[in-house]
């Protein structure tokens, strides 16, 4: 039985312009716009029609008792896992595996850490204080958004973890194609630190 | 392959200097909240930092600084399209409250309510 191949995985497809996994990952990319925009537009809807007083008002700080201290460890956590993300793709550029499996580790690394603080300095003590999803719209929007973004950081350290161990044995058949794989999946990790980066003001600070 | 080299290095600078941003940036947002503007300045200042710290992660660590492919870029533009008129889709519904409704779009009082 012959293996299929995939065509245009290195050199750049003739009517796209590019290689087309990079393509295919920049239209997903494009899909996951919409999910999360949809998910930020409801938050505009619920937010502007809340009354301004009574119990369904939008709750001020103090009553969500969200940290920005936690919020915002958590945001240079994933900016500078977006770092070592897309230091790898460099080592690899520059022909060195090792250290663009350090780098990775390190991303899958920082990933657990924002997952474990989320989760015990946030969700389980906003669960003890019943601030579940159905306490309010502004803690379903919360959790709705935070727990999609959170479940997006768990497919990115498995597929990152896929590349470090099994997935890295491509490098000695088709370095470029390896090189490439990571390139899209630092498109798809940057994406996610994106996204952060809108949620971080809106849900902590505004 | 010298030549690949130096301009993985020139990468690498910019990655160091996008990091540096995005952390001043993040503090400036803390920051920024802090300060009240007036009417609804807080939330302008703080989405147009989070704009911008945005397009810093696109255009340098996602590459696009560097993407000459207008496949990609097409994409782009029609998933922009697309996303403005989401988050603009709200703004269909101002002016949609029933008459009795006193405190806005999810008024659940038994007034607002009864008169249905």
């Amino acid at each position: 039985m012959s293996v299929a191949v995939l065509p245009y995985t290195v050199k750049p497809h003739p009517v796209t312009g590019v290689y087309s996994g990079k393509l295919g990952t920049w239209l997903f990319l494009a899909s996951e716009v919409m999910l999360f925009g949809a998910l930020f537009s409801s938050y505009v809807l619920l937010r502007v029609g809340a009354p301004a007083t009574g119990p369904a008002a939008w709750p001020s700080h103090a009553e969500t008792e969200l940290s920005w201290k936690i919020g915002g460890f958590n945001t240079l956590v994933l900016i500078i896992s977006s770092v070592t993300m897309v230091m790898a793709w460099a080592s690899l550029k520059m022909n060195d595996l090792a250290k663009a499996r350090k780098f990775l580790g390190m991303t899958v690394g920082l990933a657990l850490v924002f997952i474990i603080v989320k989760l015990l300095l946030e969700y389980i003590p906003k669960f003890q204080a019943h601030h579940t999803p159905s306490h309010s719209n502004f803690f379903a929007l919360y959790f709705t958004l935070t727990g999609l973004h959170a479940l997006h950081i768990l497919g990115g350290v498995i597929v990152i973890t896929y590349f470090i161990f099994p997935g890295s044995s491509l490098w000695k058949k088709d370095p470029e194609y390896y090189t490439n794989r990571i390139e899209c999946t630092g498109l798809y990790w940057h994406f996610v630190d994106l996204v952060w980066i809108f949620l971080f003001p809106v849900l902590y600070l505004m | 392959m010298g030549d690949a080299h130096a301009d993985i290095s020139k990468h690498v600078k910019a990655y160091i200097g996008v990091f540096v941003a995005l952390a001043i940036l993040t503090i400036v947002t803390v920051l920024a909240s802090r300060i009240h503007f007036s009417g609804s300045g807080n939330i302008v200042v703080a989405l147009v930092i989070a704009a911008f710290k945005a397009s810093l992660v696109a255009a340098i660590f996602m590459h696009l600084k560097w993407e000459k492919a207008p496949s990609i870029w097409w994409a782009l533009a029609i998933c922009a399209i697309f996303f403005v008129f989401l988050i603009f889709l709200p703004v269909l519904s101002v002016g949609d409250l029933p008459p009795q409704a006193q405190h806005g779009m999810w008024d659940v009082s038994p007034q607002a309510g009864a008169a249905h």
